[in-house]
């Protein structure tokens, strides 16, 4: 069961401003039946131009229609320009907060009213000049993009709970990702990791023996020692010490603290390095 | 809390039975010996476990070594088809259905990852009404089929498969069954004695034992490899010590489930089926999911259109009527249940799914009550949706939708 808060519950089972303003000045329309959430907003202007009245009408759990009310009610009395500027995070905290999961409600509501002031104003809808990333929710790169920006969104499980890009299939995730990394600008390059997910044996033992000579043997050569590699067993590696580095009383901390280092780094992580019983 | 329960999720978990908890105390308290220990108090405890085991072999008709005791009907369906997957190695196949539990669907799509080997997994598809194609069953099984796994009786829509048929036929072919009855057990009358199921699962908690039990069935003969490994409990078939108290608890439940299950399927359906009528009724554009007749006496899975599950489940909870949907809302997903949409129900019905699940506590009262209080919460939800006007007029409501889930 959801944790909802009193404000949140109150707005569900009482919620203020159901319907349709007659004339309206604008009506935004967003979400659909088949995605589980949507939500009609009209609202009709004074002659100040500031907001007289607003209705909504929902289809969706108890947050989206707890959202909904509060937005009718957080816009009465402003000018458009000051309604627009209310963002999916000041909705959420005029209910007292809403579960992480449940964001996205939030996310509508601010959309409903960006659609019915674009629908006052004779604009286009901004968000929906984007490109869509996420097929099964419809959710554009602009939507993805504000929502990583506002609410400063570290993951994509994040930004599903915000937008509901990435909730369905998931084929989208790689994208979202790519997105994460350009708002977040991450200038710090990321190294790619080529290391394979998983190693057939042969290939296992293959790169152990590169990783041993281009770098391992040399290094230990230099202090008089070499190393040998004696078996593979899963993701044990015994390893034989010879030379200086056999009667080395320090042998433990290189094997541990180098070798198995080093092949943890260009190997595989799970390796553990072991010294062959004699 | 001051309003009275109305308890109708009973597939999600059902009370402990008066019966059956008064059975079970003096197993936590001065009878705590263990069943294993060669001392008479340890040994008292053991009668009392080879009772119970009588008492559940009796329920399914089946010989009590064939039952192994775990932890869970989750447990028994992980034991039941990696056991299988581990006596025929070089068989990578699995037959089961796209409506399981995540207890068998989860596990069926992740084994690769489990057993380090790839595996090929078909998942049958129903039709509207829930129901496999027994012919496309057969054409699925292959040489290398290691087991099929499929459920006896579905905890969303209470939709029964034929079972002992498809077992019938997997044991021609020399493939293992496994079913998940786990929703089945103590709801409908099951006998093993004659039967090709090679492996059935039974969860304590469904039928008025606690959570935390359940048995696997293993028919006597059945190639097996245990799951948990350790003592010689079980004869070293699931290790760990015994789960006392709640198996002397599902043995009185599995005696009080035979002697209720005339009115489970008589009183009980009646329940149900007037609840059913009465909603589909008073209710229009509601439409029942799942096949009527296959079905489990005590389940009903309803869908109102343009509305949302999670909105509706939350007015209930004020009246102290306790449901579950398939919606995406109250999943935690952004999907609604797996079950609805491989049945082909529409996205706009699926998310305003309730399902009520009875048992024999619940009164004519109660139904009474159900069927006053929901029917003016699908009006005030619909009043408030953007969708039920416009749909009445005729028109197509709300905005078109950028997506491609319908
Ligand atoms: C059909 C089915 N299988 C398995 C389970 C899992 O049982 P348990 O909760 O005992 O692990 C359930 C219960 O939710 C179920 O309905």
């Amino acid at each position: 069961m959801w944790e909802y808060t009193d404000k949140v519950r109150d707005h569900f089972m009482n919620p203020r401003n159901v319907g349709e303003v007659e004339n309206a000045d604008g009506v935004g329309e967003v979400g659909s039946l088949a995605c589980g959430d949507a939500l009609k907003l009209s609202f009709k202007l004074d002659t100040d131009g500031r907001i007289a009245d607003a209705k909504f009408k929902t289809f969706g759990c108890a947050s989206a229609i707890a959202s909904s009310s509060a937005l009718t009610e957080m816009i009465k009395g402003l000018t458009l320009d000051e309604a627009a500027r209310i963002s999916n995070e000041d909705i959420a905290e005029y209910l007292g907060g809403l579960p992480k999961e449940k964001m996205h409600c939030s996310v509508m509501g601010r959309e409903a009213l960006e659609a019915a002031i674009a629908n006052h104003r004779g604009t286009p809808l901004p968000m929906a000049q984007g490109e869509v990333v996420c097929e099964c929710f419809g959710v554009t790169d602009l939507e993805v993009r504000r929502a990583i920006q506002e609410s400063n969104l570290k993951s994509v499980e994040e930004i599903t709970n915000f937008t509901k890009a990435g909730g369905g299939c998931g084929k989208c995730h790689e994208r979202l990702e790519a997105i994460l990394r350009e708002v977040h600008q991450d200038l710090q390059k990321i190294i790619p990791d080529h290391r394979p997910a998983r190693l057939t044996n042969i290939q296992k033992i293959k790169m152990i023996e590169e990783v041993l000579d281009r770098e391992i043997r040399p290094a230990l050569r230099k202090d008089g020692g070499d190393i040998e590699l004696v078996d593979v067993d899963g993701d044990f590696v015994v390893v034989s010490l010879r030379g200086a580095c056999g009667t080395c009383k320090k042998s433990q901390t290189t094997l541990k603290e180098y070798v198995e280092k080093k092949l943890r780094e260009q190997v595989l992580e799970s390796l553990i390095v072991e010294e062959a019983k004699s | 809390m001051s309003t009275p329960v109305v308890y109708m999720d009973n597939n999600a978990t059902t009370k402990v039975a008066p019966e059956v908890l008064a059975e079970m105390m003096p197993y936590f308290s001065e009878l705590y010996g263990n069943p294993s220990s060669m001392h008479t108090f340890g040994g008292q405890v053991g009668k009392k476990l080879a009772n119970a085991r009588q008492q559940i072999a009796s329920l399914i008709g089946a010989s009590t070594d064939e039952l192994l005791f775990t932890s869970c009907g989750t447990e028994s369906d992980s034991t039941a088809i990696l056991s299988a997957l581990q006596s025929f190695p070089e068989r990578r196949h699995i037959v089961t259905t796209r409506v399981e539990h995540p207890a068998v669907k989860n596990l069926c799509e992740h084994l690769d990852k489990l057993t380090g080997h790839k595996h090929r997994v078909t998942q049958l598809p129903v039709d509207r009404e829930g129901r496999l194609d027994l012919k496309q069953y057969e054409e699925s099984l292959a040489e290398d089929t290691a087991i099929v796994s499929v459920m006896w009786a579905n905890n969303e829509t209470g939709v029964l498969f034929p079972v002992e048929e498809m077992a019938r036929i997997a044991k021609s072919r020399g493939i293992l069954f496994h079913t998940d009855a786990v929703q089945a057990v103590g709801k409908v009358p099951i006998d093993l004695s004659g039967s090709a199921i090679d492996f059935l699962s039974i969860s304590g908690h469904k039928l008025h034992a606690p959570k935390g039990i359940g048995v696997l069935y293993v028919r006597r003969g059945t190639p097996f490899v245990p799951f948990l490994i350790g003592g010689h409990q079980e004869k070293g078939r699931r290790g760990g010590t015994e789960n006392v108290a709640a198996i002397i608890a599902l043995g009185k439940a599995c005696e009080l489930a035979a002697s209720r299950m005339e009115e489970e399927n008589t009183r009980v359906k009646a329940l149900r089926d007037k609840l059913e009528n009465g909603l589909l009724t008073a209710i229009p554009h509601a439409m029942l999911n799942g096949h009527k007749e296959e079905r489990l006496p005590n389940t009903t899975n309803i869908s109102f259109e343009y509305v949302e599950g999670e909105a509706i489940l939350l007015h209930l909870d004020q009246f102290g009527i306790c449901a579950s949907s398939g919606s995406a809302c109250t999943s935690g997903s952004l999907e609604p249940s797996h079950v609805l949409r491989a049945m082909g129900v529409p996205f706009t019905a699926a998310h305003g799914s309730v399902r009520l699940s009875l048992s024999v506590y619940n009164t004519e009262a109660e139904a009474d009550y159900v069927l006053e209080k929901l029917p003016p919460i699908i009006e005030k939800l619909r009043a408030m949706s953007p969708f039920w006007q416009s749909a009445h007029k005729g028109s197509v409501g709300g905005a078109s939708c950028k997506c491609q889930c319908s």
